[in-house]
């Protein structure tokens, strides 16, 4: 743990970035912008578990293996996105969301 | 003293983060990113966890952050300022996300968190052990379903983005 | 009695009818023709052997004929409350059997000529095997709601047979008009049956018509507006056999019913169906009688006056032969219900009722030889108007004979048919009312004129313009007018009160002698009338004519009846109730159900934006849901 720094404070932290990345999520109107608010929410979430981990369990390590498994799915998940969107600018020369409303009423 | 870093390194991480995304240059927004995700990483340097500290910075400030911005030279023009989304979207978005936000903290405050004190510190070698061993609580199975799923995303990623001049040079040369 | 030879009697030509009618595009029209009257002589023999059997063989048990029922259930309501389908045999039955054989088998015969090249030959024969099921189903009907059923099948298939000639606007309307009119009546005697139902608790003839039965024995428990429930009961069923007999003021779809056909006019609109009315008030007779001490049955009689005397007034004056017998039907029908009305019950009191159904009797036999001489006039000529004709005697002269025997059997002219029936009418009125004796002598004088008035016109006097020469109609044409004319002459003879009474024993008549010879009397002087205005060409006719003035127009327009009716159901109904009722549905019935629709199609409208295919929409939504539902569980978690 911090000495000095509750737990309380650490999870304020990680709320305000969660969000942080919802609101940017879904504001943006540009593919990637899209893309980099979810790492920030991944991130929050990673935070999350180690902060409990340390701070609650501290003999067990289930958090750190957590967090590392989402650091993978994370990159993973970024390097296919990353993929759709180079095909989707290769058909209609575009990363703006406006061009992809085709499943609309 | 620790305390104060701690505080550094919220504030950069909440400045950077709402930089990142109310940036109207593209460059710009990945570059916050990196910085936010360096600070994730020395949050985790303050806590003792050198090891997943490493990765933080290996992989997400190194290999994603990289990633995006190969992404970002391959179909932007660099300069070109992003377009905002409408006023009324912003703002309702504000407050649906401090809304979340108001509920997330009376959540938190509400429990007893029944913290343990302690000053211990993990090495690699616990982690691996943990991540490798057969008994029960350990980590070996989704380790494996990780590099599974790491292949799938590879061969996936180049399906997808491969296009069709590749798949008429073949036919072509055939 | 064995039942099942008269089972078969209906059921022949309803199997001719199913045949004819299910594969009317393979048969070619001279089988159509073979069928119908081969079935139907064999329901004439049936019916022959019927009565032979009921009225001579078996004859009277304890000097009354017995009445023959054989009834199955039908539809169960209650123990007592049921509606059975069955035959029952009973004098009137049995004659009524013979009258409608007969002349539906004549009509079949003469139709087959008269009907030759038309279009529609199989589907005539299959319609007019269609009435006689249904015409049999009436007359053998066991309770009122089996004759009820058949009653309406009388009128489909009239309706049909009306509207043949389907293309002629005119021949439409007027099988419209005709359903509708008996159908309004037929309102009356469902009403009339239903109160019947429910006050006596039976629909069964047998059981009603029982004189010491419960029905009549009790017909002051229940009262109505000062007359028992019954009698209006039987007022409302009279209403609706006026419907279908012509009464005034249901009279107006007679003279239109002529569109059709002229040997459906013989069958259905002289002989058979009309006399439908007549023979619903002689079934139901012991109720009309004994209920109220015959108040239903005083105005069957008055009703029946009026129309005589109202029918052959207009008669006079008409110039198309088919209408002047129409006419003429509608006042001899009125004829046989005056007859009904002034009828005691025992013995020779019933002489009312015996000579109604005696009249019927040999009236269908004259009246339907009249319209088939009528026909084969116009088949000739091809036009219906006394105009156009004249002179034919040369050119038809069997046609001219078999007229002239039937006008004079309808003058009452002795010894024909017509003198016996219409004799005894007027001695049972002469017994009952000195008033209505007159009316019906009065018309009698009025029949015998108006009816030799279209004989001059049509075979003496001066010839018509004929653009061809007018031929004698082929055999199959003219073999029933000579049968009819035989009928017309002998039928007369037949011991009728031997055989029909309301007490079903039969008595006995004697002919009245002075009666028979005013009665005689008053016929000759209206022959001898038309024959002065009407045998040779003369400017006598047209003379009396202008000096009734107005009278005459009155009478030559059908004193504006058919305009009245008009007025009410064009003006007042269409116009004034209809229409508002029609704006109305159309503003705001229809205007709720299209408002509804719009507004489901504006709501579709406004949220349709829900899928608006952003992915950024969908996760707000989902961001949204999840706070919510956090909201709750902490809610829930904290107290």
């Amino acid at each position: 743990m911090i000495p000095g720094v509750s737990i309380y404070e650490i999870l304020t932290v990680t709320s305000i970035l969660f969000f942080i990345g919802v609101y940017g999520f879904i504001t943006r109107t540009n593919l990637i912008s899209i893309l980099i608010s979810v790492e920030l929410i991944l991130n929050a979430s990673v935070v999350n578990f180690v902060i409990i981990n340390k701070y609650l369990f501290p003999e067990a390590l289930q958090g750190v293996y957590f967090s590392i498994f989402i650091i993978a799915v994370a990159a993973a998940e970024t390097a296919l996105a990353v993929s759709i969107i180079i095909n989707l600018y290769r058909q209609i020369s575009s990363v703006e969301v406006k061009e992809i409303e085709t499943m609309k009423y | 003293m620790e305390k104060i870093i701690f505080y550094c390194l919220a504030a950069v991480i909440i400045a950077f983060g709402i930089a990142s995304v109310t940036s109207r240059k593209m460059l710009r927004s990945v570059i916050y990113l990196s910085f936010v995700l360096i600070s994730i990483a020395g949050i985790f340097f303050l806590i003792d966890y050198n090891f997943l500290a490493a990765i933080q910075l290996t992989v997400y400030a190194g290999g994603i952050v990289v990633l995006i911005i190969f992404s970002v030279l391959l179909v932007h023009h660099i300069e070109m300022e992003l377009e905002m989304a409408k006023a009324s979207k912003k703002i309702v978005t504000a407050i649906a996300c401090l809304i979340g936000l108001g509920v997330f903290l009376t959540a938190i405050y509400s429990y007893d968190f029944n913290v343990i004190n302690n000053s211990l510190t993990t090495t690699t070698a616990e982690i691996g052990a943990g991540l490798l061993s057969y008994t029960a609580g350990g980590f070996i199975l989704p380790f494996e379903v990780i590099s599974v799923l790491l292949l799938a995303a590879m061969i996936g990623a180049i399906v997808i983005a491969k296009g069709k001049k590749l798949t008429e040079n073949n036919n072509q040369s055939q | 009695m064995n039942l099942n030879l008269v089972i078969l009697i209906p059921l022949i030509p309803l199997l001719v009818f199913l045949v004819l009618g299910l594969f009317y595009k393979k048969i070619k029209p001279a089988v159509s023709g073979y069928m119908g009257v081969l079935g139907l002589l064999f329901s004439t023999g049936l019916a022959l052997y019927t009565a032979y059997r009921y009225f001579i063989v078996i004859g009277k048990t304890e000097g009354v004929y017995q009445t023959i029922v054989e009834k199955t259930v039908w539809m169960n309501f209650t123990d007592s409350l049921r509606i059975d389908m069955g035959i029952l045999l009973d004098p009137i039955a049995v004659m009524m059997l013979i009258v409608v054989s007969v002349i539906s088998l004549m009509v079949h015969i003469y139709s087959r000529g008269y009907m030759k090249g038309d279009p529609g030959y199989t589907k005539y024969f299959a319609f007019l095997s269609l009435f006689t099921f249904s015409m049999y189903g009436l007359v053998l009907a066991t309770n009122l709601f089996q004759i009820y059923i058949f009653w309406e099948l009388v009128g489909v298939s009239s309706y049909l047979l009306i509207g043949y000639y389907y293309t002629k606007e005119s021949a439409v309307a007027a099988a419209k008009k005709a359903f509708v009119v008996t159908r309004f009546a037929d309102l009356g005697f469902l009403i009339g049956i239903l109160i019947i139902g429910y006050y006596t608790g039976t629909y069964d003839f047998e059981t009603l018509n029982n004189p010491e039965g419960n029905s009549i024995l009790n017909w002051a428990a229940t009262s109505f507006m000062g007359l028992s429930a019954l009698t209006w009961a039987l007022i409302l069923i009279f209403i609706g056999g006026a419907g279908k007999s012509a009464m005034f003021p249901l009279h107006i779809w007679l003279p239109d019913a002529m569109e059709g056909p002229t040997p459906v006019s013989a069958l259905i609109h002289a002989a058979t169906m009309v006399v439908a009315g007549v023979y619903l008030v002689a079934r139901l007779f012991p109720m009309y009688y004994f209920i109220e001490d015959g108040f239903a049955l005083n105005i069957v009689a008055f009703i029946g006056a009026f129309t005589a005397l109202f029918a052959a007034v207009i008669a006079i004056t008409q110039t198309d032969i088919k209408r002047v017998l129409a006419f003429s039907t509608m006042s001899q029908l009125g004829y046989m219900m005056l007859a009904l009305g002034v009828s005691g019950y025992d013995g020779h009191d019933g002489l009312g009722f015996m000579s109604s159904m005696f009249h019927l009797f040999t009236h269908a036999m004259f009246k339907a030889l009249l319209f088939l001489c009528a026909g084969s006039v116009i088949h000739a000529i091809h036009s219906n108007f006394l105009e156009d004709m004249g002179g034919l005697r040369k050119y038809m002269p069997i046609t001219n004979i078999t007229f002239l025997i039937a006008a004079l059997a309808i003058a009452g002219v002795p010894p024909l048919a017509g003198f016996w029936s219409k004799d005894e009418i007027l001695v049972a009125a002469f017994e009952h009312s000195l008033f209505l004796y007159v009316i019906g002598l009065f018309v009698a004088g009025l029949t015998a004129f108006y009816i030799f008035r279209i004989y001059f016109g049509i075979f003496w006097g001066k010839e018509g313009n004929y653009k061809e020469k007018p031929h004698e109609s082929p055999g199959s044409m003219t073999a029933p007018l000579l049968i009819l004319a035989l009928l017309s002459i002998f039928g007369g003879f037949i011991p009728f009160s031997e055989f029909i009474s309301p007490d079903k024993a039969g008595f006995e008549t004697h002919l009245n002698l002075p009666l028979a010879a005013v009665a005689v009397f008053a016929g000759l002087l209206g022959i001898v009338l038309s024959w002065i205005f009407y045998k040779k060409e003369s400017e006598l006719a047209d003379k009396f004519a202008k000096r009734f003035g107005s009278f005459y127009t009155w009478a030559y327009h059908k004193f504006y009846f058919d305009e009245l009716y008009l007025f009410v159901t064009k003006r007042i109904l269409f116009n004034g109730i209809a229409r508002g009722a029609a704006k109305f549905d159309k503003k705001y019935v229809d205007g709720t159900m299209v408002g509804i629709g719009n507004q489901t199609v504006n709501t579709s409208e406004k949220i349709k934006g829900i899928q608006s295919g952003k992915v950024q929409d969908y996760a707000f939504a989902f961001i949204a849901g999840a706070v919510v539902l956090a909201i709750i569980c902490i809610y829930l978690w904290l107290n």
